[in-house]
């Protein structure tokens, strides 16, 4: 379904080009779940942004190679085609939910509008629904909390809102990018058993990026590892973690920290 | 017995009500102390109020009852420029090394900002101190010509930490440090700050969701959910023997990075337990003490390990 080929990724800053993104990769399957993992800065985010080709806030950047969405060049696409793809064949749940959520509206009110825009809800349906998707990202007294703005929830809540609009449109692939980042364990669990159900019902793929190796064993089927804009390794989750090649690789998978391990000194 | 630095007393931040909808009480009733050179993990729920409570400890939020005292003094009862001069000796970390330093701004300037507020060194003497801060957290002095995203994110991150050291504070808040980080540079800081503990005595809040990394940098524990403290405790006792039902599920939410184990974790069926409060119930509680009396909702457990009747789900004892 998903099949990038070359791709590169060059910021320009102050007239110096930069490139952060190698002529990297990767495929994913209709259905299948992938994860991305590797070293903070390596070039995750702004590979998973290209894919919806969104440039980070603020910031000027070209990309090179090939993005092929069920066969379709994403890059060859005109802004208005593009505008068709996101949020409702292809959504994101972004790193950074405060720079995603409009301050200005309810968070209940940025709900319905994706569900009218792309699903031709009624409003009346689409609160409906909005409140639906809020209990089922663990927001408590949904109805209530419609209506707050995103500043007054706390940072878990923002993210989980994002969730929720992003599954909102039943996408064909959902890129999350550290969606459980800022989430207790236990409400955590709640978000990724909802992402398997999706999958499961509406046969949604997953691009999941995470350094939450946790996270990864239980979630994928196959790993990408990125160090400095390149793949540096890739294959599937059991055998990645059993025998990993890479020295890369070896070195995160040795950093998990581990929950019986007791404080360094008294 | 050595004086907490930071002593924190029925601390309660109430967000008012607002178009027929009830008060929020994000923070309720908080109490804990924090030792000099010693560091108190908080955990919970998110939306429990864990931010809430490190910004109403720092005044950044104004709060609707209780006291925080910092070095002997109640901050809850001093003037704004009282207060203003006690920021120096407390200090906010936050999650993203990305938002959190102005991008047009070198890092030379982002650390004599703070210098400069509170006239810590004479002017002439700012560079020198800018470098001294560069080495404490292990960066290379000569970087600081150097803008913010021409560094990584665990570079930022010591960035970000040596701002908030540039005043010599006696104690940091730490709101989820290090979990837009990499695990390997993850490590890399949880060292620093253990360092920087060891040098300089600090005494720290650190507010994380990742239990194994609270285990490795934390004394103590907290346990938060709906806005209370629900269990308190030394580190290796609340892990090893987590007592308040909250905890209990919190811990076993783990995630464990072994693909064949965490796949069957998740595919397992799970009943959310109804965590409720016991605020207007009368007689015993699940201890079987009736606090009609106003005494204490906290249960000795071991020594120094304390658990909340509040919020157990019907029917479970302890
Ligand atoms: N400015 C505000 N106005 C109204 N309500 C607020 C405001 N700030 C926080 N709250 C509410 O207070 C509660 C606690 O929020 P807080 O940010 O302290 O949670 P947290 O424990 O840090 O959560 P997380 O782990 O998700 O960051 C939440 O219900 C939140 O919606
Ligand atoms: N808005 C931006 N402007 C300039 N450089 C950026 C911007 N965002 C990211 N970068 C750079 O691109 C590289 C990859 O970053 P990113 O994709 O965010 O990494 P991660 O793998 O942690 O998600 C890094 O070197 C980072 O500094
Ligand atoms: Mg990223
Ligand atoms: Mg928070």
């Amino acid at each position: 379904m998903l099949e990038v080929r070359d791709l590169t990724a060059t910021f320009n800053r102050e007239g110096t080009p930069s490139q952060v993104v190698n002529r990297i990769a990767f495929d994913i399957a209709p259905g299948e779940a992938v994860g991305f993992v590797g070293e903070s800065g390596s070039g995750k985010s702004v590979t998973a942004r290209a894919v919806m080709r969104l440039a980070p806030e603020g910031s000027s950047i070209a990309w090179g190679g090939r993005i092929l969405f069920k066969g379709q060049d994403l890059l060859a696409l005109d802004e208005r085609q593009m505008r068709d793809v996101r949020g409702r064949r292809i959504a994101m749940v972004f790193q950074d939910p405060m720079a995603s959520l409009n301050p200005v509206m309810t968070v209940g009110q940025q709900i319905d509008d994706m569900l009218m825009r792309h699903m031709g809800l009624s409003q009346g349906a689409a609160r409906k629904r909005t409140i639906e998707l809020l209990a089922q990202v663990g927001i408590r007294d949904p109805e209530i909390r419609a209506d707050d703005y995103p500043h007054q929830f706390s940072g878990g809540m923002r993210q989980r809102v994002l969730i929720a609009i992003a599954v909102s449109c039943q996408p064909d692939l959902l890129i999350a990018d550290e969606p459980t980042t800022a989430l207790d364990v236990t409400v955590q669990a709640q978000i990724l058993r909802l992402l398997m159900r999706l999958r499961k019902e509406i046969g949604m793929a997953l691009m999941l990026i995470t350094h939450d190796f946790g996270v990864i064993a239980g979630m994928v089927e196959r790993v990408y590892v990125m160090h400095r804009g390149d793949i540096v390794e890739s294959g599937q989750v059991d055998a990645l973690f059993a025998d990993p090649k890479h020295d890369y690789t070896k070195a995160l998978l040795a950093a998990v920290p581990r929950i019986e391990t007791a404080r360094r000194s008294a | 017995m050595t004086a907490p630095l930071l002593r924190v007393r029925d601390l309660s931040v109430t967000f008012p009500a607002r178009r027929g909808r009830p008060p929020v009480k994000a923070v309720d009733r908080v109490s804990f102390d924090i030792l000099p050179g010693r560091t108190v993990g908080l955990v919970g729920e998110s939306g429990s109020g864990k931010t809430t409570t490190g910004r109403a400890i720092l005044q950044l939020q104004a709060i609707t009852g209780g006291s925080v005292s910092l070095l002997g003094k109640d901050l809850t009862k001093m003037s704004s420029s009282d207060v203003r001069a006690m920021r120096r000796h407390m200090q906010f970390v936050l999650q993203n090394p990305y938002s959190s330093l102005h991008p047009r701004m070198k890092v030379a300037d982002i650390l004599a900002e703070p210098l400069k507020v509170h006239r810590s060194v004479p002017a002439e003497r700012i560079p020198e101190r800018v470098a001294e801060l560069m080495t404490l957290v292990n960066m290379d002095p000569a970087s600081v010509r150097r803008y913010p995203h021409e560094f990584s994110g665990g570079q930022r991150q010591r960035i970000v930490i040596a701002r908030a050291l540039a005043v010599n504070p006696d104690f940091v808040v730490c709101d989820e440090p290090v979990s837009a980080l990499d695990v390997r540079t993850q490590s890399q800081i949880v060292d620093l700050l253990h360092d920087l503990q060891d040098k300089l005595k600090l005494s720290y809040l650190f507010i994380a969701h990742d239990l194994a990394i609270v285990r490795a940098v934390a004394h103590q524990v907290a346990v938060m959910y709906g806005g209370r403290i629900v269990e308190f405790g030394d580190a290796d006792d609340v892990y090893e023997n987590p007592s308040h039902p909250y905890t209990r599920n919190l811990l076993e939410a783990v995630p464990i990075p072994d693909p064949a184990r965490q796949r069957a974790k998740l595919a397992a069926s799970v009943v959310d337990p109804q965590f409720r409060g016991r605020d207007g119930e009368t007689g015993p509680c699940v201890f079987g003490h009736d606090h009609a009396d106003g005494t204490s909702e906290w249960h000795e457990v071991g020594p120094g390990h304390a658990v909340s009747c509040r919020f157990w789900p019907p029917g479970v004892t302890p």
